[in-house]
């Protein structure tokens, strides 16, 4: 390996990945006295937790009276009963704090009259159980995300918390005991392999919405994380469940907040009608998202979409008035009218469902430690590894995320994972060598990657793969196209081993980043659309024309999938926690979901 | 009279063409600004024709077209292609401006593409932005308070105190208006700029924010705050419409005030 300059690295923890999960987990592991490390392929503020938009729940009741137990309630029922009520449990409970900490920290959130922080309605968000609408989603105008990391990386400067910026993480280094000790990174600006050694590596990578054509995703939001994990040879679970927003604009994909339903704001078809008052009677266009996706979907399918080719929705806003558009959601006028033309003071914004979130990603427990199905124990933690965010799996998503869930989560988990650290970490403890074989294993991966001297380039494998799952694992499945989809992703990720990288440097070299990113990408589309294959029931966003309803008997259980080096999935199942945390809740019995 | 000669490396030399596909009909020039740290040549100016057919909307848009299909060397930063990140800053036809929120059509003629000015370029279209983020960290940007907060709530804060954050909290720190600013170019080791200025007045207009002295203080220098001639470039060019320049404005109205 003598043709790459490598240097070595010993912390406490490492940190992969600076969104708000990433920098809550980084500094909250400073302030606890560890010495923490944050790897980051992009500067912190460009992470794509900037990009949210509506805000983050919390019970805090300054609109009206609420109860963490209503959140829960409600994270259950969207969740379609796959999610872990203990983990939702910890998470609706330590949302309030978890809030009230950001704005001690500064996020300046919008006001109310009283001078509290400001709250929205948000789809799936109620009161007493289903009853009235909640306003439960904190904002900072339509910027709240924006606001959020930017308040999160202040506090990282803060507490002088040491950074690798533009560093790629390629792979994690695992012993012989399966424990994970370490990763290896690539210093973007000079061409330096880091090996980092580590009591701890935390994951917080984010999600993989560039497994797909269309999404809301930023295109460094490539499931690097989820990769190393399988290459790992660790289970991703519930991979079939990926979130498509109701409201992405109609071609540029770009995020128009559900916060504009919040407010007020509804969807029409063709022929002008609220068609929503006849899929959701009581939430209408403040449904879960899963449902108003499939409701867009129908009203699209049977010739009632607008536009030439019928094909779209209008989302209305131009009846709230410009006031209340320029104090509330400035940051989506500003969109509409870049990437629609659209003033929407006047018109509505032409919409379509767009792939946005995925519930799936590495299994956890609520601490924020990686679990895997090993020797018949379902939550048997892997040593060494922890993920949190959209690359996690906790489950609190469950089948379906609900709207301002997602901030939350990455808040309250990037504390739990500082938390557990501070207790099951000794400050500078030895560690022992790094395990030569395991470090030889990243190594000959980087540099068979890196003179990767195919006929295909990564940007056609990756469009492939993109096309692919946008027309096989869409809104609405069938065994056929999923099968289909599957055939071909088969084709799409033997291909990789014939992949041409055209740029040689070791100087920020994104041909090669990209093909890095592309191949994390592959294993995230092969868990994804096997997994939705296999899953033969309908819950949450993984809706299937051939198993229209959920079947909890045979179904209520999380998928895991295994990826080997030939792109072989094998799929088993972990049990959903039926259980809460506390006797301050009771368990949720399923039941139908209705809006 | 003494005579100026540039370094040897700075002369931008003209590079390959890339033509269009036979039958483009819509075809555009896309000059853009190229340079390979590692093969010790000057930089130069590749010109891709792009059929605008088959390319999306946006600078970002043909550049990504560029990258995946023509040029898989061609190196720039980008992420959220919505105009919230920062990542794509960069100078566009004489302007700073984020690639992935300018379209084509506003472009007349060629399109001339260029890191961001008189930054250290690392690699083609990335510029070295190492500096300019040890100066937004050197203003301490985060809530410094003496009053503790209630434990269990929010501080609270009136709608019209939020208000006099807007204008600074949406700053997304892509240096747009800092590397317009020809007191930057000049005085950058020392000035602090309109981007990071505009950042430290963000927290003193912060009604929770207790440390207005001491920001102002750290400020009370010939540089740092005081090389802004208001040339006005920073509004001008801010791609999310703010203005920097009435920032520094308020400050050096404050800094006035406190005498």
């Amino acid at each position: 390996m003598t043709e790459y300059k490598i240097e070595h690295h010993t912390y406490d923890v490492v940190v992969v990945g600076a969104g708000g999960a990433g920098l809550r987990a980084t500094f909250g592991m400073a302030v606890k006295g560890l010495s923490t490390a944050c790897i980051t392929k992009v500067f912190p503020t460009r992470s794509h937790t900037v990009a949210a938009q509506g805000g983050m729940s919390a019970a805090l009741g300054n609109m009206e009276p609420d109860k963490w137990q209503w959140h829960m309630y409600d994270t259950v029922k969207g969740s379609d009963w796959l999610g872990d009520q203990d983990a939702i449990e910890y998470m609706c409970r330590e949302a309030i704090p978890a809030v009230i900490e950001l704005e001690h920290q500064g996020v300046p959130f919008s006001r109310t009259e009283e001078g509290r922080i400001y709250q929205r309605p948000f789809g799936g968000m109620t009161t007493e159980f289903g009853k009235g609408i909640a306003h439960r989603t904190c904002a900072a105008a339509d910027r709240t995300g924006h606001a959020i990391l930017h308040t999160l990386y202040q506090q990282s400067l803060r507490h002088d918390a040491v950074f690798f910026i533009e560093h790629f993480a390629t792979d994690l280094i695992m012993d012989e005991e399966g424990v994970c000790r370490g990763v290896l990174a690539w210093d973007l600006a000079n061409g330096i392999l880091r090996i980092f050694r580590a009591q701890k590596v935390v994951l917080a990578t984010g999600g993989y919405g560039r497994a797909y054509f269309s999404a809301t995703s930023a295109h460094t939001c490539t499931g690097d994380g989820n990769g190393m994990v399988t290459r790992a040879g660790l289970p991703l679970q519930d991979m079939e469940f990926t979130q498509f927003h109701p409201t992405g604009i109609y071609g540029a994909g770009c995020l128009i907040t559900e916060g504009v339903r919040g407010e007020g704001g509804y969807l029409t078809n063709a022929k002008g009608e609220r068609f929503m008052e006849r899929y959701a009677p009581n939430a209408k266009d403040l449904a879960s998202r899963d449902v108003v996706s499939r409701s867009m979907t129908i009203e699209i399918n049977e010739g009632r979409g607008v536009g030439p080719k019928q094909d779209h929705i209008h989302l209305h806003l131009e009846h709230l008035g410009p006031e209340v558009i320029h104090e509330r959601l400035p940051g989506i006028a500003e969109s509409a009218r870049i990437f629609a033309g659209v003033d929407v003071t006047k018109q509505p914004i032409p919409v379509l469902p767009t792939v946005h979130y995925n519930m799936g990603g590495i299994p956890t427990n609520y601490h924020g430690e990686v679990v895997t199905l090993k020797d018949g124990e379902p939550d048997s933690v892997v040593p060494g590894l922890m993920a949190i965010g959209e690359c996690a799996c906790v489950s609190v998503h469950g089948a379906n995320r609900l709207g301002s869930n997602s901030l939350l989560d990455i808040v309250v988990f990037g504390r739990a994972a500082a938390n557990r650290c501070a207790e099951t970490v000794t400050p500078s403890a030895t560690q022992p060598a790094l395990p030569e074989a395991g470090v030889a294993k990243v190594l000959e991966r980087f540099k068979r990657i890196h003179h990767g001297n195919g006929n295909t380039s990564t940007a056609q494998i990756r469009e492939a793969m993109q096309h692919t799952m946008q027309k096989h694992a869409a809104v609405f499945r069938t065994a056929e196209t999923l099968q289909e989809g599957v055939d071909k992703m088969n084709e799409i990720y033997a291909s990789f081993n014939d992949v041409a990288v055209t740029d040689r440097s070791l100087v920020w070299n994104s041909d090669l980043m990209e093909t890095f990113e592309l191949a994390n990408l592959l294993d995230c589309a092969q868990t994804s659309i096997q997994c939705a294959l296999n899953r033969e029931e309908s819950r949450g966003a993984h809706a299937r024309e051939d198993f229209p309803d959920r079947n909890d008997e045979q179904w209520m259980k999380h998928s895991i999938a295994w990826v080997d080096e030939a792109g072989k999935v094998s799929i088993d199942y972990r049990p959903v926690h039926t259980y809460t945390l506390t006797d301050e809740i009771e368990y949720i019995a399923p039941k139908k979901r209705v809006y | 009279m003494a005579e100026f000669t540039l370094p040897a490396n700075s002369v931008i030399k003209s590079g390959k063409t890339w033509a269009a596909p036979a039958g483009a009909t819509r075809v555009k020039n896309f000059r853009v600004y190229r340079y390979d740290p590692d093969s010790g040549e000057n930089p130069r100016w590749d010109t891709y024709q792009i059929d605008l057919d088959q390319c999306g909307p946006m600078v970002l848009d043909a550049l990504l077209k560029i990258k995946n299909e023509i040029d898989p060397t061609l190196t720039f930063r980008r992420s959220c292609r919505e105009g919230i990140c920062g990542s794509c800053s960069m100078n566009i036809d004489g302007t700073n401006t984020l690639a992935c929120i300018k379209a084509i059509d506003a472009c007349e003629g060629d399109v001339q593409i260029s890191p961001l000015p008189h930054m250290e370029v690392v690699k083609d279209l990335i510029p070295d932005l190492t500096h300019f983020y040890a100066q937004y960290a050197s203003i301490k940007p985060w809530m410094q308070t003496q009053t503790p907060a209630p434990p269990d709530r929010e501080r609270l804060q009136s709608p019209e105190d939020r208000k006099k954050l807007d204008n600074h909290y949406e700053c997304i720190l892509c240096a747009c208006c800092s590397t317009s600013c020809p007191s930057y170019w000049w005085n950058s080791d020392r000035y602090l700029g309109p981007a990071i200025l505009l950042q430290a007045n963000r927290w003193v207009v912060d009604s929770r924010d207790e440390a207005t002295g001491e920001r102002l203080d750290n400020l009370e220098d010939p540089f740092r705050l005081y090389r802004c001639h208001t040339i006005m470039n920073c509004t001008n060019t801010c791609p999310k419409g703010l203005n920097p320049a009435k920032s520094i404005a308020e400050l050096k109205k404050k800094m006035i005030e406190r005498r």
